[in-house]
C-alpha cells in the first residue's frame, strides 16, 4: 500500500497552468514528426505548400511563444488522482479552473468560452472541462488539451445499429470525414469512441485525442486494424491539407472502445485539427 | 507551383472577375475582421435601415478573432475561423458592397450564387499557422462592438497575407476540385 501524500492546491493550480501555456505554443514532437513525413511524402503541390506552412508556424510559436492557433481553445483537462492522495489548502476543482485562468489571462490566450443562449464571453476562458477519475496510486496525473471550436464542430455522437458491425462504424467514420471535408482544418486526427452509454463514447473519443498521434491501439487489434485502415480510405478521400487537394486528410486514427448494452451501439467520432495540443505531468 | 498574385486593397470587382479559384494572393491594405455575432448585428441594422458602424463598400472582411496582444506586440496570432457560419449572412452583406471574405471552410449554394451575382470573391486562409499570419499584420484597431471581446470588428493594416481564392465569379470552388482531383473514390 502506498503512503497517503498531501498535494497542496497551489502546486495544482501552477501544473495546469504551465501545461497549457506549454501547450499553446508548442506543438509536440509526435505531431511534428508525422507532419514532416506527410510534408515529404504529399504529391500536390498546394498540399505540400500547406504542411510546409504548418511547419514553419510551429517553428515561429515556439521561438516568439506566440499561440499556434488563435483559437486557444476551450480547456480540457483529463486528471486521473491516485487514491493515496491528499489534497490540501483548498477545492481542487477550483485549483484546477484558476490553473486555466491564469494561464488564459496571464498568457495572452483568447479567451473563448460564453454562455451558450446570450453567447457572453466569461472573460477567463473558464469553465474548464474537467474529467476526474481514482486511479491507484499516490500521485496526480494530468493532460491538459486545448480544443478547438472548428473541429469540434464536425464532431458527433451517434448510435448506430448494433447490427451494422465494424463495418459500419468505419462506414461512419469516413462519411463524417468526407462531410466536414476542409472545415475542421485537415490534416485532422480522428478519435472515435464505440460502446459505453452516449455519454461515455464521447469520452473516449476523445481520451484517444490525447494518445501520442500516431500511437495504435495496443489493446486490441480489431481496433488497430480499424485505425489502419479507416486511416487509409480516408486519405483517399482526396480533400488533402486545408482541403486543397492530396493524401494527407488525416494524420492519425484513433479508436476506443468499451462494452455497451445489447440493444445500442453508441459511436462518438470527435474531429481535431493539425494544431493538436496535448500535454501532460504527473506530480 | 504560379508565384502569388499581390493585391492591394480595395479589391475591385473588375479584381475579383481575373481571380480564378485556386490562384494564391499576397494581399496587403486594409481589411476589417467580424464573425457570428457581429455579422448578426450587422444585417440586423441593415434590415431596420440603420446606419451601420462600418461601411462595407468595397470592403474585405476577414472572419477572425486574434488572441490578445502580448507586450510590445500589434497582435497576437491571428488566423481565420470557419466560413459556413456567416454562410447566413454573407449574402446580405455583399448586397450592401462587400467585395472580399477571407476564412476556410465550404460555402453555401447561396453564398457561392452571390459570389457570382455581386462579382466578388471568397479567399481561404489557411487554418492553424496563427503565429506566421500574425507577423503580416502591421496595425490593428477596434472599430465596433467592443463589448464582444476577441470577436469585436477590427480594423486591420496587413502585408501579403497569403491567401489563396476558393470561390471565384465563374462559380469555381477550390475544395470540389480537389476531392475531383484527387479522390480515388471506390
Amino acid at each position: 500500500m502506498n503512503t497517503i501524500r498531501e498535494i497542496p492546491t497551489d502546486i495544482i493550480t501552477d501544473t495546469v497552468k504551465g501545461l497549457f501555456l506549454t501547450a499553446s505554443s508548442e506543438l509536440g514532437e509526435d505531431v511534428l514528426s508525422v507532419i514532416r513525413k506527410a510534408a515529404q511524402s504529399e504529391d500536390t503541390e498546394l498540399g505540400k505548400y500547406a504542411l510546409e506552412k504548418i511547419l514553419e508556424n510551429a517553428k515561429v510559436a515556439k521561438d516568439d511563444s506566440l499561440p499556434l492557433c488563435q483559437d486557444t481553445g476551450l480547456a480540457v483537462v483529463f486528471v486521473e488522482v491516485g487514491q493515496d492522495v491528499h489534497v490540501t489548502g483548498g477545492d481542487f476543482n477550483e485549483a484546477v479552473q484558476e490553473g486555466v485562468r491564469r494561464a488564459y489571462t496571464d498568457g495572452f490566450l483568447r479567451k473563448s468560452v460564453c454562455d451558450p443562449i446570450t453567447r457572453a464571453n466569461t472573460g477567463d476562458n473558464t469553465p474548464a472541462v474537467i474529467h476526474t477519475e481514482i486511479v491507484l496510486g499516490n500521485t496526480i496525473r494530468f493532460i491538459a488539451m486545448p480544443k478547438g471550436g472548428g473541429s469540434e464542430n464536425m464532431s458527433s455522437s451517434v448510435m448506430l445499429l448494433p447490427s451494422s458491425g465494424l463495418e459500419g462504424i468505419r462506414k461512419h467514420i469516413i462519411d463524417m470525414v468526407r462531410t466536414a471535408g476542409p472545415n475542421p482544418c485537415p490534416p485532422i486526427i480522428v478519435g472515435v469512441g464505440i460502446g459505453g452509454s452516449i455519454e461515455k463514447s464521447a469520452l473516449l473519443a476523445k481520451r484517444a485525442l490525447s494518445r501520442r498521434v500516431g500511437e495504435p491501439n495496443l489493446l486490441d487489434t480489431r481496433l488497430s486494424e480499424l485505425e489502419r485502415e479507416a486511416l487509409v480510405e480516408i486519405n483517399n478521400l482526396g480533400i488533402g491539407p486545408q482541403g486543397y487537394g492530396g493524401k494527407t486528410t488525416a494524420l492519425a486514427v484513433h479508436v476506443e472502445m468499451m462494452p455497451c448494452h445489447i440493444a445500442s451501439l453508441p459511436v462518438t467520432v470527435n474531429i481535431q485539427c493539425h494544431v493538436a495540443r496535448h500535454k501532460e505531468a504527473v506530480i | 507551383m504560379k508565384n502569388p498574385i499581390k493585391i492591394h486593397t480595395p479589391v475591385t470587382r473588375d479584381i475579383c472577375e481575373e481571380l480564378r479559384t485556386g490562384d494564391r494572393v499576397l494581399l496587403s491594405g486594409s481589411i476589417i475582421t467580424g464573425r457570428d455575432t457581429a455579422h448578426k448585428r450587422l444585417c440586423k441594422l441593415i434590415a431596420e435601415g440603420s446606419d451601420l458602424p462600418v461601411k462595407l463598400d468595397g470592403e474585405t472582411i476577414f472572419y477572425a478573432a486574434p488572441t490578445p496582444p502580448g507586450p510590445g506586440r500589434i497582435i497576437g496570432s491571428i488566423g481565420p475561423t470557419t466560413s459556413y457560419r456567416m454562410d447566413e449572412y454573407a449574402p446580405v452583406l455583399m448586397r450592401s458592397g462587400l467585395i472580399g471574405m477571407i476564412g476556410k471552410g465550404k460555402r453555401s449554394a447561396e453564398v457561392r450564387a452571390a459570389i457570382m451575382k455581386y462579382k466578388t470573391v471568397y479567399f481561404g486562409a489557411m487554418g492553424g499557422i496563427a503565429a506566421l499570419m500574425s507577423g503580416c499584420v502591421k496595425k490593428a484597431d477596434i472599430i465596433a462592438y467592443e463589448d464582444l471581446g476577441p470577436e469585436s470588428i477590427m480594423r486591420l493594416e496587413i502585408e501579403d497575407f497569403p491567401l489563396i481564392v476558393i470561390n471565384d465569379t465563374r462559380g469555381g470552388d477550390l475544395y470540389e476540385d480537389a476531392v475531383g482531383c484527387h479522390g480515388m473514390v471506390p
